[in-house]
């Protein structure tokens, strides 16, 4: 077996090191996630209003926010904002913003998508039934809607969580930039270890993401 | 005869420009069985959408009861559940049970007692020979089956009239009949039915007036006897036509 370096993760502190920095991707996209997933809702149900302003403002800003690479987005906000209005964002802030503001996009979108996928016919027939409005969102439409959107969502979170593998590019300390230190600070020591370190962070990042995208399978088989 | 159910008066509906209905008044009376027929696109289905208001109309009256029906009135949630509707599609709703589908509107909209609706709804599905699939999804059901459960649906509401829009239209053959016994069970208990529909030996049989719809207007209102064997306009003598001329030349097409 070639020599993959695996030692240098049990040098030190370095073990607790990139488990503190996955901790730091988590906690960046939990917070993210948190935050766009009822604002999403919120935009994704008047994305579905006939109102023209609504609907062109919401699609501008979902557009802008999926033609621009993340990368770009991390840069604008963290670089961008202190050369414009003089704000210090730290790192961590900056990504949250971002995270969420793509976040939010993508999930209006898939409560926009989930929302006139239902039928017409389904408001129809439970108002020929005597539903009112209110009364067909409420039994029909909403519990129909969740159940198209909860695998989906899921999916955003996973997608979410490797994104932040690129902000480390903001200097924010995680996972992938912990694992970028402990291989320079052992390049003498252990040449090798890139490939073990890296192996390391790939397994958490499948550790982290796998069971959420089990969730996600079992739900989309069980509501099928 | 029995007393009016149903009065449209002067109805007039329109898709922009295109004219559907232009002055079309009928009468339903108490327990009457009314099959409507005529070419597709002459508004067939329209007319029971208007009915029960899923259609606003442009001219016109529609009375059940003596109460005018109106889209986006303010008591049509209580017409309505007058009004049952079994639709095409089916639309039975995909998240709920067979059971659940048939409980939700008489429990959530009339607000009655969960054990009495379920009494009732398990009854019925015994009558349409579905009581084992009471707790099956629509999606295991097949099409005939997901029809006679819309049926039952319809029927636990207690409406005073049934509209069936084309309902064996979306059905494979062997189903069409399972479906189509129910509603002739229907209208031999006697319930007010409008029955949009293509079947014409069903039509003859279930019907006791049927009425030939074609370019906004009715335009022959008979007996089925009458209206089958001795039609009196050329539109209908050339629409009952194109039924005889389809099964001669499936027959040609065997040999």
């Amino acid at each position: 077996m070639p020599d993959l370096g695996l030692e240098v993760l049990f040098k030190g502190k370095n073990m607790v090191r990139i488990l503190g920095g996955l901790g730091v991707a988590l906690q960046i996209s939990l917070i993210s996630v948190c935050i766009s997933i009822p604002l999403g809702i919120l935009l994704g149900a008047l994305m579905t209003w006939r109102n023209p302003v609504t609907k062109a403002i919401l699609r501008l800003y979902l557009e802008i926010i999926r033609i621009m690479p993340q990368m770009v987005l991390l840069f604008l906000v963290y670089f961008g904002t202190t050369r414009a209005f003089g704000w210090d964002l730290s790192g961590e802030a900056s990504a949250i913003i971002v995270f969420t503001l793509w976040g939010t996009a993508e999930m209006s979108d898939l409560v926009r998508g989930a929302l006139i996928s239902i039928p017409v016919h389904q408001y129809e027939s439970s108002a020929a039934l005597g539903f009112t409005k209110a009364q067909t969102y409420l039994y029909i439409i909403i519990p129909q809607t969740i159940r198209r959107l909860i695998p989906l969502s899921i999916n955003l979170i996973t997608r979410m969580i490797k994104t932040t593998s690129l902000i480390l590019m903001i200097g924010v300390v995680e996972v992938l930039k912990v694992a970028q230190q402990i291989i320079e600070a052992n390049r003498m020591a252990s040449p090798n270890a890139a490939f073990g370190v890296y192996l390391t962070v790939l397994v958490l990042y499948f550790i982290a993401c796998w069971p959420i995208s089990m969730l996600a399978k079992y739900l989309e088989k069980r509501w099928r | 005869m029995a007393e009016s159910l149903l009065t449209i008066e002067h109805l007039t509906k329109r898709f922009g420009d295109a004219l559907i209905f232009d002055d079309l008044s009928l009468t339903v009376r108490q327990g009457e069985v009314v099959v409507v027929v005529g070419p597709s696109g002459c508004g067939k289905s329209t007319l029971l959408r208007c009915i029960n208001a899923l259609e606003p109309i442009q001219g016109g009256t529609i009375r059940l009861e003596g109460e005018t029906v109106e889209h986006k009135g303010k008591n049509l949630p209580e017409l309505r559940q007058k009004i049952g509707m079994v639709f095409q599609s089916y639309e039975l709703f995909p998240h709920l049970t067979v059971l659940d589908n048939i409980l939700l509107a008489p429990m959530k909209v009339q607000k009655r007692g969960k054990e009495d609706v379920k009494k009732e709804a398990l009854e019925w599905l015994e009558r349409v020979g579905l009581k084992e699939k009471a707790n099956s999804y629509p999606r295991q059901l097949s099409g005939g089956q997901k029809q006679r459960v819309a049926i039952v649906r319809a029927l636990c509401m207690h409406p005073e009239i049934l509209l069936f829009d084309e309902v064996t239209a979306a059905l494979d053959p062997e189903m069409v009949r399972e479906v189509l016994d129910v509603m002739l069970d229907l209208a031999r208990q006697g319930r007010t039915m409008i029955i949009v529909t293509h079947e014409m030996q069903f039509a003859r049989a279930v019907a006791d007036r049927v009425i030939f719809i074609d370019d906004g207007k009715i335009l022959e209102e008979a007996t089925p006897d009458e209206f089958f064997e001795a039609p009196k306009t050329e539109r209908a003598k050339k629409f009952l036509n194109m039924f005889e001329f389809h099964r001669e030349a499936k027959q040609d097409d065997r040999k």
